[in-house]
């Protein structure tokens, strides 16, 4: 569990992080909307997504205050499998064009 | 609870990359969300899931500072903002039923559509309300004294998770899926 933060106004200390995320939000969906291609407007809604969530477990879900074991055990793990899953595109790409790479 | 948060973190994960694999093999992938009403209700469910973090932040500081009645307050303050994201999130999926989209099925192309957007959207639901029953019952449990500030802790922890899964739902889901 985390170290308890002995603080009195806690929404107080956390609304920072409340209005990044909330700005995020609103970022994406303005960005969503400007003329963008697909693959440009995934990487930048993905890379403010990644920001979103990391301020989350850092702050919301302490994982900021949590023993440095967990974290080093956790988290290279997840995005060791999350990095895993990536060895699907290929086929998708190739499942678009109905023909195999070998041609 | 946060070995069950990483393994969760997987399950919607391999669920997301299955969706964007469909995606990209699919080139009848249908745009169907509008700014009124699917985006401005996506732009409100996310305030209220956000802002129910905050109120579980208060729930769990209150309970570790022994402060009884103010974490029972922002317990069911939490519980209230879950209920809320809820009913908004099947408002949005009785409209596209409404439209024709089905598990197996929609009207605007690849019927993939409806079987990944109600799977994520569903499994996202499952853990709002199964979240929002859990709280309701620590809720109870720490207003009567028989559960601990620690119970509060690791329910906040499982809430703010639901959060963050949110945050990776919006832009892959409805905000690469607009209508122009």
């Amino acid at each position: 569990m985390a170290v308890s933060t002995a603080s009195g106004n806690v929404i107080a200390k956390y609304l920072p992080v409340y209005f990044v995320l909330l700005g995020i939000a609103g970022l994406e969906v303005f960005l969503a909307y400007r003329n963008l291609s697909t693959s440009s407007l995934l990487a930048i809604l993905l890379g403010l997504a990644v920001c979103g969530g990391a301020l989350a477990a850092m702050y919301f879900m302490h994982l900021a205050q949590e023993r440095r074991s967990l974290f080093l055990t956790l988290i290279p793990a997840l995005i060791f499998v999350l990095l895993m899953l990536n060895m699907i595109w290929t086929d998708s790409f190739r499942l678009l064009h109905l023909r195999p790479f070998a041609h | 609870m946060w070995l069950f948060i990483i393994s969760d973190a997987v399950t919607f994960g391999a669920l997301l990359f299955g969706y964007g694999y469909l995606r990209t093999a699919s080139p009848d992938w249908p745009t169907p969300f509008k700014f009124n009403p699917s985006i401005l209700n996506v732009m409100l469910m996310t305030f209220v899931l956000v802002t129910s973090s905050l109120t579980m932040l208060g729930a769990v500081d209150s309970a570790k500072a022994g402060d009884k009645a103010k974490a029972t307050r922002f317990l069911w303050s939490t519980v209230l903002l879950g209920l809320i994201f809820a009913g908004l999130h099947i408002r949005e999926w009785f409209g596209l039923i409404d439209e024709g989209v089905r598990l197996f099925q929609n009207s605007w192309g690849s019927p993939l559509f409806g079987a990944t957007f109600f799977s994520i959207t569903g499994l996202h639901l499952l853990h709002v309300i199964s979240g929002v029953v859990a709280i309701a019952v620590i809720a109870r449990g720490f207003a009567r004294g028989s559960l601990t500030a620690g119970h509060v802790e690791t329910t906040g922890l499982y809430w703010h998770f639901v959060d963050l899964v949110w945050m990776f739902v919006v832009p892959l889901l409805y905000l690469l899926n607009l209508s122009r």
